[in-house]
């Protein structure tokens, strides 16, 4: 066996790893929820397994650990101009005309639960 | 006089990178820009409600994480198909393909079961404010695994055959169609607790 594909079959082990990894990563997700933490928390922990499970795809499935400079380039340059729509974005939620009181949006209730 | 393109298999020396690797990268940055935008306006949407509900008193928890599952399996079997050419066996890259493309259909019959069900109850984008963003994000994410099915079963099927004229070019294929699959798979990994558990 060459030594190209026994460093393949050794990625391939690590593969299956991330991917185990990821399916008890939205265990963890879904077991949280059923603790019925306040918003913020849940909110936060939410956010946070999904951030980490994310940067799993990225890491590996993606072969960002291992890429070439432009690519990390390219990454951050989105990194900021993500960053800066979404603050721009939400910050325009602060955005109304001095003296007058916000617009609520009113979200109709849903009847029925789990159709 | 035949012109052929540069870099299809072999990286640029200022890149460091094959173009389509490149090409792809880029794509998946205006991606990011797309999804972006639309995860802000969730935002905005939720901030500015006076009355949203959580998601799971409307959407199946199991069934999305029964989805979650079926996507991030599907991911797997992507990277596995792209070492099986790596190791240069193309009948377990076809299987591995084949069983991704399987699990991106299953993804979108059970999507489709969800959204029949959301319809049979009355329940449509206009219903509410929440409902609208949910059909736009999970919508929009359905589109997309669409548009992976499409190439993966092309590079299942007619596609395959450059692996017998030009392998590393087909390999570096697979490749760039497995960044793109991962990233419709990345995506889901924000949508399902955002829109069924919070």
């Amino acid at each position: 066996m060459s030594d190209h594909t026994h460093d393949i079959q050794k990625e391939v082990k690590g593969y299956l790893v991330v991917g185990i990894s990821l399916l008890g990563l939205t265990l963890i997700t879904v077991a949280v929820s059923y603790l019925h933490l306040n918003l913020t928390g849940a909110i936060i922990v939410a956010l946070c397994v999904a951030t980490i499970k994310g940067s799993l795809v990225a890491c590996y499935f993606m072969h960002l650990i291992s890429e070439q400079r432009l690519i990390y380039i390219v990454l951050v340059m989105t990194v900021i101009f993500f960053a800066g729509m979404m603050g721009l974005i939400v910050s325009g939620q602060k955005d109304h005309l001095f003296g007058t009181t916000m617009l609520q949006t009113e979200t109709a209730p849903v009847n029925g639960a789990h159709h | 006089m035949s012109l052929s393109v540069p870099y299809l298999t072999k990286t640029r020396a200022d890149t460091g990178l094959y173009n389509a690797k490149m090409g792809i990268w880029l794509f998946l940055a205006s991606e990011v820009m797309l999804f972006g935008a639309l995860f802000s306006s969730y935002v905005v949407l939720r901030v500015g409600s006076s009355n949203w509900p959580l998601g799971s008193t409307i959407l199946s928890v199991p069934i999305g994480t029964f989805n979650t599952f079926v996507l991030i399996t599907s991911s797997m079997t992507m990277v596995f198909a792209w070492a099986s050419l790596k190791m240069k066996d193309l009948k377990k890259f076809k299987l591995y393909l084949g069983l991704t493309i399987l699990l991106a259909l299953t993804f979108l019959v059970v999507k489709a079961f969800e959204y029949n069900a959301k319809f049979s109850h009355d329940l449509f984008p206009r219903t509410s404010t929440y409902m609208a963003i949910y059909f736009t994000l999970t919508g929009l994410h359905a589109i997309h695994v669409i548009g992976g099915i499409i190439v993966n079963s092309y590079f299942w099927g007619p596609g395959s055959k450059l692996w017998f004229s030009n392998p590393e070019q087909f390999t570096n294929r697979i490749e760039v169609a497995g960044l793109y699959w991962h990233f419709v798979d990345l995506v889901w990994i924000f949508l399902f607790p955002v829109l069924y558990l919070l």
